[in-house]
């Protein structure tokens, strides 16, 4: 599997994609192999002001359970609304499963003012983690 | 201690999937997906590894007392190629494992659970005072397949020397495939129709590859446990453990009081007539979020009430659901309830036992 090298990785499985002071936001193609494609994803609603390390969501899968904590410090202006339910419509997150590092990212926050992406992993040493964990 | 390797680990691994440990075993958990593995069983067939699962020969002149001392059904009354569900138990009632036992014109056999192998055979000789039984573990030795679904019964046609189309639900027979010695019965554990095959290792993958080439589907632990949760079948070490009795886990059916004697008869006796203990129940959840092993059900009031046991969105039904143990005045269906997970209180239905049931 391979951890895209223009992205920055935190060590609990999120990545964050830089462009200016946006930075998008999903969960690796590895933490959807070990959790099982997903069955239902709660996200934070735009305007959500999240430190690095926040919750900010939720995933669930047919097996399990898993809080989603936010990469970096910042305020959520977008959300990959068909991946979430509204009441109306049932969200999917499939996408999340077929593209995680895609289709399937989940919010985009805009940068806190100093805010940086320096203290996450680069996609080598996300690599070193996961090879140090036995995969 | 590391895990065991069933005679498919290979296989599994070579496609693509993914292994996780389970009861002292190396397994595959899925491999396309839990979703589409289950959705094919229900409609078509699936295949499963359950090697895992503890193989067991009982002879000699006591064995069949032995077995009556032990499990909580009546066998006895089985007959030749009958294969019975029950439970063993402590003295207090409390369940040790639930097994399948066979019997055969010359002796019997049981399958037990893998986390349980080890523990129920210590059981046995610990239980068999008076009563000599050849125990022999065959579980190392042999290969055990499942297939299960509608189809299942056209696809087993022409495998072995003798039809077992014809195979008596909970019935097995002794049968030769590729001309060795194996064992067919219309079992499982999925909710649908089916056959568990038991073959040496030598032939395991043979016989794996002879389905696979038919069209059936690899599945995983990950859609035998929503499959059976959709079918309400326990699981040991969730529903079932050492401190719960057979009455409350709602396994009545599974005991037999007019068989004579038989290790935790008193205590159970006096459980069916203890309305105070939580009892097992099924749970619909709105909405698709699942509620987890070890969430508070609780009432109108914010008082707990029950655990869950096991949940899951399950992927046929398309629908959250649960099975827990709630408090006696809570376990009527219809009964609404909460179920916390993770401090989002989830509105929950008590609704009847199986959540699923196939069209005969």
């Amino acid at each position: 599997m391979s951890n895209p090298s223009n992205l920055r990785y935190a060590a609990t499985h999120e990545w964050a994609r830089q462009d200016g002071d946006v930075i998008t936001v999903g969960v690796t193609a590895f933490a959807i192999e070990q959790l099982t494609e997903p069955t239902y994803l709660e996200l934070p609603a735009v305007g959500a002001a999240l430190a690095a390390g926040d919750k900010f969501g939720i995933i669930e899968s047919y097996k399990s359970t898993s809080d989603l904590y936010s990469p970096v410090a910042g305020t959520v202006i977008e959300r990959n609304e068909p991946l979430v339910d509204d009441g109306k419509r049932k969200g999917d997150p499939k996408p999340v499963n077929d593209d995680a590092f895609g289709a399937g990212w989940m919010v985009k926050i805009k940068l806190a003012p100093g805010a940086t992406l320096d203290h996450l992993l680069t996609a080598e040493q996300y690599d070193q983690q996961l090879a140090s964990e036995g995969h | 201690m590391s895990n065991l390797r069933t005679p498919l680990f290979q296989w599994h691994v070579d496609h693509k999937a993914r292994m996780v440990p389970f009861g002292g075993w190396e397994m595959p958990v899925q491999y396309a997906g839990i979703g589409p593995e289950h959705k094919a069983v229900r409609s078509a067939a699936g295949l499963f590894d359950i090697s895992h699962m503890a193989r067991v020969s009982l002879g000699g002149p006591a064995a069949l007392a032995l077995l009556e001392r032990i499990f909580t059904n009546s066998v006895a009354t089985m007959k030749d190629g009958q294969v019975r569900y029950g439970l063993v138990c402590e003295d207090d009632g409390g369940i040790l494992d639930d097994v399948l036992v066979y019997r055969w014109p010359d002796g019997f056999a049981a399958v037990i659970n893998a986390s349980n192998r080890e523990k129920i055979l210590t059981w046995i000789e610990s239980q068999s005072d008076g009563l000599y039984a050849e125990v022999r573990d065959q579980t190392l030795d042999t290969t055990m397949i499942a297939v299960q679904g509608p189809k299942s019964v056209e696809l087993v046609a022409g495998m072995f020397a003798d039809d077992v189309s014809g195979l008596k639900y909970y019935y097995a027979t002794p049968s030769r495939y590729k001309d060795k010695p194996c064992v067919v019965s219309r079992t499982g554990y999925t909710g649908e129709d089916g056959f568990e095959v038991i073959v040496p290792n030598a032939l395991g993958v043979a016989l794996w590859e002879e389905f696979i080439a038919k069209g059936v589907v690899p599945c995983g632990l990950g859609s035998r446990d929503t499959l059976r949760l959709e079918a309400a079948m326990p699981l040991y070490g969730h529903e079932l453990n050492e401190t719960i009795d057979p009455i409350h886990a709602g396994l009545s059916w599974a005991v037999k009081f007019d068989k004579g004697d038989f290790i935790g008869k008193a205590a159970i006796q006096k459980a069916t007539a203890d309305t105070t203990k939580p009892v097992r129940v099924g749970l619909e959840i709105e909405g698709k979020r699942a509620a987890r092993e070890g969430c508070a059900i609780t009432d109108a009031d914010n008082a707990q009430v029950g655990t869950v046991t096991s949940g899951s969105l399950c992927p046929w039904l398309d629908k959250s659901l649960a099975m827990g143990y709630v408090n006696p005045q809570f376990a009527s269906v219809g009964s609404a309830l909460d179920i916390d997970v993770r401090g989002t209180k989830l509105p929950a239905t008590v609704v009847p036992l199986p959540f699923y049931k196939r069209k005969k």
